[in-house]
């Protein structure tokens, strides 16, 4: 088994953890009619994107999809700035002006949530030509869907991140769906047989099990942070909610999602996982579990309360000078 | 001073820029040429030689030649200026905007706004236009007004080789997206231009010519040809002001409506395409903002609403001339209630 620290462990769970929550609330909030707009859910994909994050630090970016919340929380976007700006309040994270599907913190490497499929690979090309022009060190991580994996946008940032050797991560999320349509019939070929076919390492990854994602991400980030180029995991797991809020998933099994959350859950495996090696107690995870649900609860209430954006910023921002 | 091609213009002010700050890079497909090829470096610079000899003396890890694939590397250099890097990347011709717009207008354009005003996107996409070059219908538009319909994005169309000089330098120092229209025909133009580097502020319109009878608002290459018309009219007693708004976005509203409110009388000619170009976007701020100044209809001289013709005799007859800017300075000149 992979050797993590405590820390670390304590780390991971605390982040899927606050994903989880963060993503039920928002669906019981969103149902009250308090949210606007869509929002797009996470639950159930926690561990890749925790997986995949700590391997990195702030100089490390990352762009994001629609479905973003949860990289943002793994790549350390604060939760209460982000829980305002998906209610749109002024003091959210990007002032109120992105919603979901653009929350950022350049601070943080976060380049975005992107509400066009696609539309992530070739800034990440970007974020990690820079960091190899300035000689950070960093390296630069990618999200898609399996929806997004079939863009030509993605496609081509993979033949631009092996040409130009760029310390590129592309992360195939593939959830199954891409919105209602299944992944097994709009995706032609195999994902690490596109990889291996421009060059680059693909590898099959559980995405219902940290451990198997931190591992396979860590093995990816060494090699782009050695100048060794990009590769591409394939990481299999599967959402809890619809393609969006409201969806109402006419087009999944029978039993489905119910399946997943008591078979598949990454929570739950790690929690399993973790006890049993004696790597973690069973009451600090429970501890944890309950400061996540205060912190949610917080941020939910935080939002609630706080002021919506003044008329005179719908002017601001849309230039640095003009 | 000296005289130089509005190509070597470009030249000078990507390589200026580049030895000042070390973070400016070029990239776009065969900006160096014969990449991984086996006869000689710098074989190309660029389709039309814009940016010949810079990998000489920069390398190529600040000019990089891509694959053609517009969505990847415009998309890249947009997230590489969201990161720390000034590129300027090539879209050789405007016409291929089709492939990569999303990483222009969604993207690149909208992060500001989106993220709250997190960070800036100093990118600079230089792109040719325009026809005259018997380049048919694919590589001959002016999609300048596309671009300047974004907000978020700047869009620069310099008409004489001084003009690219001086917006050039402004546009990589800029922190916002820049769209860079070279006109294709254009680029042996010659006139003195400094040697020494030099900006042009955006947003600041150049009187060409000044009249007091007639304004005629022309944007990029058609600027050349308003003022051989102001000149032959003003032999004959019409007096024309030329306004060059050198930028699209942002656009100097104020020299046009303080113009107009002198002469009364507007032509705006523009190479694009007639149905929401700038010369409609022109005449309709000047009929909501001066109306009571006009003495005349304003006139618009476009091309016809057709793609851009490979047969010579056909584009001829497409690009709009002197002959009527000429007709129209006359029509609103003469125009009687």
């Amino acid at each position: 088994m992979l050797q993590l620290n405590r820390d670390t462990l304590v780390e991971a769970f605390t982040l899927m953890k606050t994903i989880r929550d963060f993503e039920d609330r928002v669906h019981t909030e969103f149902a009250t009619g308090a949210i606007p707009g869509f929002v797009h859910l996470y639950a159930g994909e926690e561990a890749s994107a925790v997986g995949v994050c700590l391997n990195l630090n702030d100089s490390d970016y990352i762009a994001s999809t629609h479905r973003g919340h949860g990289h943002c929380i793994a790549k350390g976007c604060d939760v209460d700035g982000m829980m305002k700006e998906i209610y749109g309040r002024r003091d959210g994270l990007c002032g109120g002006k992105g919603g979901s599907m653009h929350i950022a913190d350049l601070a943080k490497g976060m380049m975005g949530a992107n509400g066009i499929v696609g539309g992530g690979p070739p800034l990440v090309c970007g974020a990690a030509l820079s960091a190899k022009t300035l000689g950070t060190g960093g390296v630069a991580v990618a999200f898609v869907g399996d929806g997004g994996s079939n863009q030509g946008t993605t496609l081509e940032s993979y033949n631009l991140a092996k040409v130009w050797n760029l310390p590129v991560i592309f992360v195939v999320e593939d959830n199954g769906y891409a919105e209602t349509t299944a992944s097994a019939w709009a995706v032609g070929g195999s994902q690490t047989k596109r990889a291996e076919a421009f060059g680059m390492p693909g590898r099959e990854v559980d995405g219902h099990d940290f451990f198997d994602v931190y591992e396979a991400a860590q093995e990816a980030v060494e090699r782009a942070r050695a100048g060794d180029g990009p590769s591409l995991l394939h990481v299999r797991l599967g959402r809890h909610y619809g393609h969006f809020e409201g969806d109402a998933m006419a087009y999944r099994a029978e039993g489905e999602v119910e399946a997943l959350r008591r078979d598949k859950d990454c929570l739950k495996a790690f929690r399993t996982r973790v006890t049993e090696t004696g790597l973690l107690e069973p009451e600090q995870l429970d501890q944890i579990e309950r400061e996540v649900g205060a912190r949610i609860d917080a941020a939910v209430a935080g939002a609630i309360g706080a002021a919506a954006p003044a008329a005179e910023d719908l002017l601001t921002d849309v230039y640095a000078s003009y | 001073m000296s005289k130089k091609s509005y190509r070597q213009a470009i030249n000078e002010a990507l390589a200026q820029e580049m030895r000042r700050d070390p973070t400016v890079i070029v990239m776009g497909e065969d900006n160096v040429g014969g990449m991984g090829a086996p006869g000689e470096d710098d074989a190309w610079g660029g389709v039309l030689g814009v940016t010949k000899g810079l990998m000489p003396e920069f390398g190529r890890a600040r000019v990089l030649d891509t694959p053609i694939t517009e969505s990847a590397f415009i998309g890249a250099a947009a997230g590489a200026a969201a990161t720390g890097l000034r590129p300027v990347a090539e879209l050789m011709f405007v016409d291929f905007m089709g492939v990569c717009f999303d990483q222009i207008y969604n993207q690149a354009g909208k992060f500001r706004y989106m993220f709250g005003g997190q960070g800036t996107t100093p990118l600079v996409i230089r792109t040719m236009y325009g026809a005259g070059f018997r380049a048919a219908s694919q590589h001959s538009q002016c999609l300048y007004p596309v671009f300047t319909h974004i907000p978020g994005l700047k869009v620069v169309i310099p008409s004489s080789p001084y003009e690219a000089k001086g917006l050039m330098i402004q546009s990589i120092r800029d922190d916002d997206p820049v769209i860079f229209f070279e006109h294709k025909v254009m680029y042996d133009d010659e006139e003195e231009v400094p040697d020494e580097p030099y900006t042009i502020p955006f947003g600041e319109a150049n009187l060409t010519r000044e009249g007091g009878d007639v304004t005629v608002v022309a944007i990029g290459r058609m600027v050349q040809f308003a003022n051989q018309v102001a000149d032959k009219l003003e032999k004959d007693g019409i007096g024309c002001t030329v306004i060059d708004p050198r930028t699209t976005s942002p656009l100097d509203t104020d020299s046009i409506l303080e113009s107009v409110a002198e002469t009364g009388r507007l032509v705006v000619v523009d190479e694009a395409s007639p149905r929401c170009n700038m010369a409609t976007d022109i005449s309709a701020l000047v009929s909501q903002e001066a109306f009571s100044a006009l003495k005349a209809p304003i006139r618009m001289v476009t091309p016809p609403h057709t793609p851009v013709p490979f047969a010579p005799e056909l584009e001829d007859l497409y690009i709009p001339g002197p002959d009527q800017i000429e007709a129209a300075v006359r029509a609103v000149a003469g125009y009687r209630a």
